[in-house]
């Protein structure tokens, strides 16, 4: 054991730096810093550092739920009833990257256009960029800037998702997860996981036929679950085209604001989030690290080739690999 | 540190957005794969967008680039309404880009007042994102 790390607390950004510049309520920094954090940029990183003591006040919302369920036209109703309450709201609509030539095509705000000109909204589509738990791999850094810049509710509305992507609840103090009435089995699509991972079920599209069996179902599943559990977790109605159970919804989310708050739950969230975040960035330098290392040294390809040709199975080969790998560092050091 | 794979992509960011009333969109979907296709990443806004909206947009989605694509006789008020409106916000770094039926006269009025380049029907999409590749590396 070495000696323990120490930090200085950071002082306040310049404000002519585009962390001050964020702090100071500017769109277009905040959008640029986002922007430099999803490029992995240095800039981004700093204004981040400067960001980061200043965020943690807002509530973060997620949205998930099967591709086709409403997510969208919800968040878009969500805006609108939170506006009208005087929230101001950020919005960070993900979708998937294609892996074959790595750009997107972002349409989620399409259905979100008419709050553009609203100054007390921020809207920024993000590509997964190879993150396959449902966010875009810089989401959290995003929701760092919106969140220190002072937006009371940021809503991050997840790619489609199926029954295993789930990263949006270790970042959300909320989870939404929309589903659907009339698809079969309404919880087949989500099953694993997600019964556990929600705090509010919606049931959105419910004017369609069997909307009545699918939320029985529902109960019947949360039922089933509260067995193990004291967590109370609803089901609401809405027809999200009409505007129709958004209020009633829009009650629920800042109820469960509050609870969390009163009883401590949103520290601990907040505080499983920063850990999240601390070790997925020490995930991604060991990997960089690794393969800066590792792919400069010949070794590399000998490996592969032994793995390819089943003479060594993959994981002797990689304990081999981090062997030298911190053999060369403490060469180095 | 810098040779690895989670710094290799920093895609070029598009905003690809439709000026008032026109409601054709097939032109600007098959733009849209064309430059994702090109590894970009496309913000697609929707219909009848005001020169506000897409401005708000631009800077909240921090584009590179601002596609709009006009079929109905609107980008001669609406386009340069978009380039000064992104002067007043102080926004001199993104390029734009104009397609759609344009006849060539209010083509060349749109680049006297800012616009960048004009593509006109026929125009192939690959010469679309080459147009932004080339602007790119050059910046």
């Amino acid at each position: 054991m070495g000696e323990p790390l120490k930090f200085e607390a950071s002082a306040s950004p310049a404000r002519d730096s585009l962390a001050g510049r964020v702090l100071a309520g500017h769109v277009p920094s905040a959008a640029r810093v986002i922007r430099r954090l999803e490029d992995c940029d240095e800039e981004g990183r700093e204004a981040l550092a400067a960001l980061y003591p200043k965020s943690g006040r807002a509530q973060i919302v997620g949205i998930t739920g099967p591709p086709g369920a409403g997510k969208s036209t919800l968040v878009d109703q969500l805006i609108r009833t939170f506006r009208a309450r005087d929230k101001t709201v950020a919005v960070l609509a993900i979708d998937p990257t294609s892996p074959f030539s790595g750009g997107a095509i972002l349409g989620d705000r399409v259905r979100m256009q008419s709050h553009s000109v609203d100054k007390g909204v921020f809207i920024r589509s993000m590509a997964t960029r190879g993150a396959l738990g449902g966010l875009a791999r810089a989401a959290d850094d995003a929701a760092v800037v919106l969140d220190a810049m002072g937006f009371d509710l940021i809503l991050v509305e997840t790619v489609g998702v199926g029954q295993d992507e789930l990263d949006i609840v270790k970042l959300a103090h909320t989870t939404l997860v929309v589903c659907l009435p009339g698809t079969g089995d309404a919880v087949q699509a989500i099953k694993a996981g997600i019964m556990e991972a929600a705090d509010l079920f919606v049931l959105n599209k419910a004017d369609l036929p069997g909307a009545d069996q699918a939320e029985a179902h529902l109960i019947t599943m949360l039922q089933l679950e509260m067995g193990e559990s004291t967590r109370e977790r609803r089901v609401l109605r809405t027809v999200a085209e009409k505007g129709e159970g958004v209020a009633e919804l829009c009650d629920a989310v800042s109820d469960h604001d509050r609870d969390l708050r009163d009883s401590g739950e949103f520290e601990i969230r907040s505080a499983a989030r920063s850990r999240h975040a601390l070790f997925a960035r020490l995930r991604d330098l060991a990997i960089e690290r690794a393969l800066a290392h590792i792919e400069t040294s010949s070794e590399l390809q000998a490996t592969v080739e032994a793995v390819v040709r089943r003479e060594q199975d993959p994981y002797r080969a990689a304990a081999a690999l981090w062997a030298s790998l911190r053999a060369a560092e403490e060469g180095v050091t | 540190m810098t040779t690895n794979t989670l710094r290799s992509d920093r895609p070029i960011r598009v905003l690809l957005a439709k000026l008032g009333l026109d409601a054709h969109t097939i032109g600007v979907t098959v733009i849209a794969k064309a430059l994702r296709d090109a590894g970009m990443e496309v913000i697609y806004s929707g219909l009848k967008q005001t020169p506000q909206m897409v401005v708000a947009t631009a800077i909240q989605e921090d584009v590179d680039v601002i596609g709009i694509s006009s079929l109905s006789a609107a980008h001669m008020n609406h386009l340069p309404r978009v380039v000064e409106l992104l002067r007043e916000e102080g926004v001199d770094d993104k390029l734009i880009l104009a397609g759609g039926v344009i006849p060539q006269e209010d083509g060349e009025r749109l680049k006297a007042q800012g616009v960048a380049e004009v593509f006109t029907m026929g125009t192939e999409t690959s010469a679309i994102a080459a147009y932004i590749e080339s602007w790119w590396a050059s910046r």
